[in-house]
Formats: C-alpha cells, sequence, structure tokens
C-alpha cells in the first residue's frame, strides 16, 4: 500500500468534511426558517463527526491525534478545496454551494465503498448512509428553489455561476492519480467529476437553472496544495480560538 | 431549554366577567380534575391571551437563547466540545420549533409571533440579553441557565394545556442531556489549569446576577395570580423556583471550589429556604424594557435573519393551500 498517496488522499477528504462542517454551522440561528437551522446543524454535525472519523484514521497511520490536527494547522497545511472555506454568503451560495459539494462527496464515498484500503472501505459504507439525506436535502431545495419565483431562479443561478469554477476544484488532480488507481485505493478524480457532471446536469435539467458549458470554465484549482483563498485562515483562527489558548488543557 | 413564560409580563387581566358563567365552571372543574384543555375546548379569552403570550415568550427565548450559545459552536475546543454544542444549539432550536407550534394552536401564526418579536413587542428570557464573552460564559449557560429553565419547565409541564405539556415533555427530555453537557463542561474548566480555573470562576462572577434575575422578581401574590393559579397556568411561584434552584445547584458550585459573589447567600436551618442579597432589581427592569448590554444586537441579528430569509419563504409560499393549524 503506498501510504503517502493514502494519507494525501485522507487528509484531503477529512479537511473538506471539517471545514464544510463549521461552514453548515455558522447557519445555526441564522437560517430562512427554523427548519432550515436545524438541517444545517444536523449536516454540520454529520460532517464535522466524519472528519473527526478520518482524522482518526490518520491517526492509525501514524499521524498526531484529531484534535492536534484539525486544531492546531495552518491554512497552508489544509488540503480542502477552495470551495468549501468560501464564506457563507446569502442562503442561495449556501445552498448552491451544499448541491455541489454535496453531490459530489456522496459519489466519493460510494467509490470508497470499495476502496481496497479495508478501514477506509468500512468507514466509507457509514458515512455513505449519512450523505444519502444531505443530498435529498440539497436536491429537493434546488428543484423546489429553482423553478418558484423569479428572484429565487435568479439568486439561485448567479450563485451557481459564482460556484462552479470553484465545484470543478474539487477535482484538483492528486500527485498520486495513478498510485491511487493502480492500487485500487481510489478511482481517482476524472472518474468522480464524470459521475458528478452527470449528477448535477440530472438535477439541474428538473428547474429552471442553466449550468452552460463546464469545459469552458477555468477551475480554481490550488486547495489541494494548500493554496487557499483569504478565507481560511481566519475562520480557523476562529475555529482554535480556545484551543490555542491552552493546547495541552483538556476542555 | 432556556426560560420560562411565567416569569415575563402577563396580559392585561380584563373581560372574565363577559365570560359565559357556566363554561367557566365546567372549564375550571375540568382543570381542577387534572384534565388536559385542548386546542378545540372551550376556553376563556384570558386563559387563550396569557397562554399565547407565555409560549410565545418561551419559543422566543429558545431562538434568542441560540445567539450566545451558538457564536461559541465555531470557537469550541475540540472535536467533542464542538459536535456537542452544536447538537445541543440545534436542540434549543428544534424547541422553539416545537413551542410555536404549540402556541399556533391557540391561533396566532409562527410569522406573527417573530414579527412581534423583532418589532419588539413581545418579550424573551431576560439572561440573553448579556454577552458570553468567553468559552466559560457558554459552559456557564448550558450547565446553570438550563439547569434554571428545567426548575422552570418541569413545573409547567404540569399545567394544564395538553399541548405546551407534551412539547414540555419533549423538551425536558432532550434538557437532562444539555445539563450533563454543560456540567462536565464546568468541572474540566474547574478542575483544569490555573488560566481554565480563573475563566470560569469569572463566569460565574459575571452572570450570577443575571441568573438570579432569571426566575423573575419577588412574588406578589395578586388576584391575577391567583386565577392563573387556579386555571394551572402558573404553575410555580418565581421565589419557589428559585429556593429550588439553588437548593440543587449551590452545593454543586461549592463542590467544585468554585465561589459565588454573594456573601450572604446560605440556607437557613431552621426554614430551609436559601437567603441572598436581592439582586438589582432596577437593573432587571432597566434590561427587560430594552436597555441592557445585548438588547439591540439579539434582535438586530433576527431582523436580519427574517430580512435575508423572506425570499426563500417566499418562494416556498403555495397560494392555493389553507393555513393549516399544526398538530400538537
Amino acid at each position: 500500500m503506498n501510504e503517502t498517496a493514502l494519507k494525501e488522499l485522507l487528509y484531503k477528504v477529512a479537511d473538506d468534511q471539517l471545514i464544510i462542517g463549521h461552514r453548515n454551522s455558522e447557519w445555526t440561528g441564522m437560517g430562512p426558517l427554523l427548519e432550515e437551522d436545524i438541517a444545517f446543524s444536523s449536516m454540520a454535525q454529520d460532517k464535522v463527526g466524519q472528519s473527526q472519523a478520518l482524522y482518526q484514521l490518520l491517526h492509525e497511520l501514524g499521524e498526531k491525534q484529531p484534535d492536534t490536527i484539525a486544531f492546531t494547522r495552518n491554512a497552508d497545511q489544509f488540503h480542502n478545496c477552495q470551495l468549501v472555506e468560501l464564506p457563507n454568503g446569502e442562503y442561495d451560495f449556501s445552498l448552491i454551494r451544499h448541491f455541489l459539494f454535496d453531490t459530489a462527496e456522496a459519489i466519493r464515498f460510494d467509490m470508497l465503498t470499495t476502496s481496497s484500503y479495508t478501514p477506509l472501505a468500512q468507514l466509507a459504507k457509514k458515512i455513505q448512509g449519512e450523505l444519502r439525506y444531505h443530498t435529498m436535502h440539497a436536491n429537493t431545495w434546488i428543484k423546489q428553489l429553482g423553478s418558484a419565483t423569479e428572484e429565487s431562479i435568479s439568486r439561485l443561478q448567479s450563485s451557481l455561476d459564482k460556484a462552479l469554477p470553484y465545484a470543478l476544484g474539487i477535482f484538483e488532480p492528486s500527485p498520486y492519480e495513478q498510485e491511487l488507481i493502480a492500487e485500487g485505493i481510489f478511482a481517482g478524480e476524472e472518474a468522480l467529476k464524470a459521475k458528478w457532471t452527470e449528477k448535477v446536469t440530472e438535477v439541474l435539467s428538473q428547474t429552471r437553472l442553466e449550468i452552460g458549458d463546464l469545459s469552458a470554465i477555468d477551475p480554481k484549482f490550488g486547495g489541494r496544495q494548500g493554496k487557499h483563498t483569504e478565507h481560511l485562515q481566519p475562520l480557523l483562527d476562529e475555529m482554535s480560538e480556545v484551543f490555542r489558548i491552552d493546547p495541552a488543557a483538556e476542555w | 431549554m432556556y426560560g420560562g413564560g411565567n416569569t415575563f409580563e402577563s396580559v392585561k387581566f380584563e373581560g372574565l366577567e363577559n365570560e359565559d358563567p357556566q363554561k367557566l365552571a365546567e372549564f375550571e372543574a375540568r382543570i381542577e380534575r387534572g384534565e388536559k384543555i385542548e386546542p378545540h375546548d372551550w376556553m376563556p379569552q384570558l386563559y387563550r391571551k396569557q397562554l399565547i403570550r407565555m409560549i410565545e415568550q418561551h419559543a422566543h427565548s429558545e431562538i434568542i437563547g441560540a445567539l450566545p450559545e451558538g457564536t461559541w459552536i465555531t470557537r469550541a475546543p475540540g472535536f467533542k466540545r464542538k459536535l456537542a454544542l452544536m447538537a445541543k444549539v440545534q436542540d434549543e432550536v428544534g424547541h422553539a420549533q416545537l413551542l410555536y407550534s404549540a402556541a399556533e394552536t391557540l391561533g396566532k401564526s409562527r410569522e406573527q409571533m417573530i414579527d412581534d418579536l423583532i418589532e419588539g413587542k413581545s418579550k424573551y428570557s431576560n439572561i440573553f440579553n448579556y454577552p458570553a464573552f468567553t468559552w466559560a460564559d457558554s459552559c456557564f449557560i448550558s450547565w446553570l441557565v438550563d439547569a434554571g429553565a428545567i426548575v422552570n419547565q418541569m413545573a409547567n409541564a404540569r399545567g394544564s394545556y395538553g399541548p405546551y405539556c407534551r412539547a414540555l415533555e419533549r423538551i425536558c427530555a432532550e434538557e437532562s442531556f444539555h445539563l450533563k453537557y454543560g456540567h462536565h463542561c464546568v468541572i474540566h474548566m474547574a478542575t483544569g489549569t490555573p488560566k481554565q480555573r480563573q475563566m470560569m470562576q469569572e463566569a460565574i462572577d459575571r452572570w450570577w446576577g443575571p441568573m438570579m434575575h432569571f426566575f423573575g422578581p419577588p412574588d406578589k401574590v395578586s388576584v391575577h395570580t391567583e386565577v392563573l393559579m387556579r386555571w394551572k397556568v402558573k404553575m410555580a411561584s418565581n421565589d419557589d423556583c428559585r429556593n429550588q434552584f439553588l437548593d440543587m445547584y449551590v452545593p454543586k458550585i461549592w463542590e467544585l471550589g468554585l465561589t459565588i459573589p454573594d456573601p450572604n447567600l446560605r440556607k437557613n436551618p431552621e426554614t430551609k429556604k436559601w437567603e441572598y442579597t436581592e439582586p438589582d432589581w432596577d437593573e432587571f427592569k432597566r434590561v427587560i424594557n430594552g436597555d441592557g448590554p445585548c438588547n439591540k444586537e439579539r434582535l438586530a441579528v433576527r431582523r436580519v435573519a427574517e430580512e435575508r430569509g423572506k425570499w426563500v419563504r417566499q418562494a416556498l409560499l403555495r397560494p392555493k393551500t389553507e393555513y393549516v393549524t399544526p398538530l400538537a
């Protein structure tokens, strides 16, 4: 087993889950209706819990404790895609991001259920079950708001246009694509992107939203190599504000 | 669970003489027998109004209370606390949802209630007009504010209005976990590093006054109170709730080596009642009437959330469907 390739994969997936979970949790008390507050909070708990479980796999491969990994690194040590670190913005942006990102992660974990690295395959089966509800939530809302009023449609369309380059950044190739595919650890970003495109297009075709020509979009890469927007470091500073008072203390 | 509806303002007590005396007598006899009143049963206007106000204020307290604690979700130290606090605050928002539904059965829609909240026409628990400066403040809220609320709510759960009682039973079941979470956090702070211990002590010093205010001003038994108690709307006096809270939690605070900023606080061995310095009731009045450290900020956050979410709610409207009161 190529451990370097495996760790790189685990870090980027875990970091994605932590950062999107953190962003989702920022909707607590702020949602457009109580039911959405509660839904985003549920998804936040799942995603942060999933990141913890993935960091635990890394810990079992010799990396530091999950709390240390999550709460003490700086932005340039994070491998999440830039899409998840962008601020929540208005509900239309959060919803579009939720739809684009969660569709990709749900497919990714479906693919990982057959990973040759058994601990990851087992964890992916559990996560797959949780993510089913996240994509069900996203699809329901996208279909509803993407076909409702002029305002809801134009808001979602403009957020979709803004989010797509970042969404394509999810599939930034790893330096270890070939190794991961060859060893059966993960079937690769290209395969994931193809399935994602099909699914996203299928859902959007049931709305009045236009996805356009994806091949004409310049993807926002860099996140997987530790290059981030100006939004990630402040998020991490906030997240670790209390932890850093005394990282050795038990809170 | 955040606030007890019975500690805020009551409705204007008038019009009772216009009620049908026979129906009123039957209504009171049912309550006397321990029966629950259900949404479609006959009830005096005053009963309806007082319950709407009380349940509505309780619901508002849940969503406003989610704000001071919610700001610590993104800062919670470590996975365990982050996950638990998210779940805890989510519960509180869920309680608001349950309570708004219970109040809706009495004829006021959630939208009207939230409008009254952001226009300042409807109150919520006063304690959330104080800021949560540090992580230790959020620990204080999770443990002791929730504990105080449980004292109120356990009493109210024995009240006469069916939908409110059923909502409170579900709420209380979740609350027991909040209490354990909050206590666990405070134990770690109080027995941790000198810095953690200092943070926790400072939080107690800051929050003790508002905590004493939490149960409302000292009891003045009036004709109104008697009627509300006979109707099982008001189930326990403010002083009784305060005393019960002190009895249950002061020993637990002292046990952790923390101090309480009131030199007169002691349990009188003869009366078995707690004696304490009266908190500043002028401050209580000032804050509940809008002039506290965070009143404007709390309502502004809520108002912005409502305004930003308006297009979503509009997009969900089905013009042909009729309003249906929720089941409760």
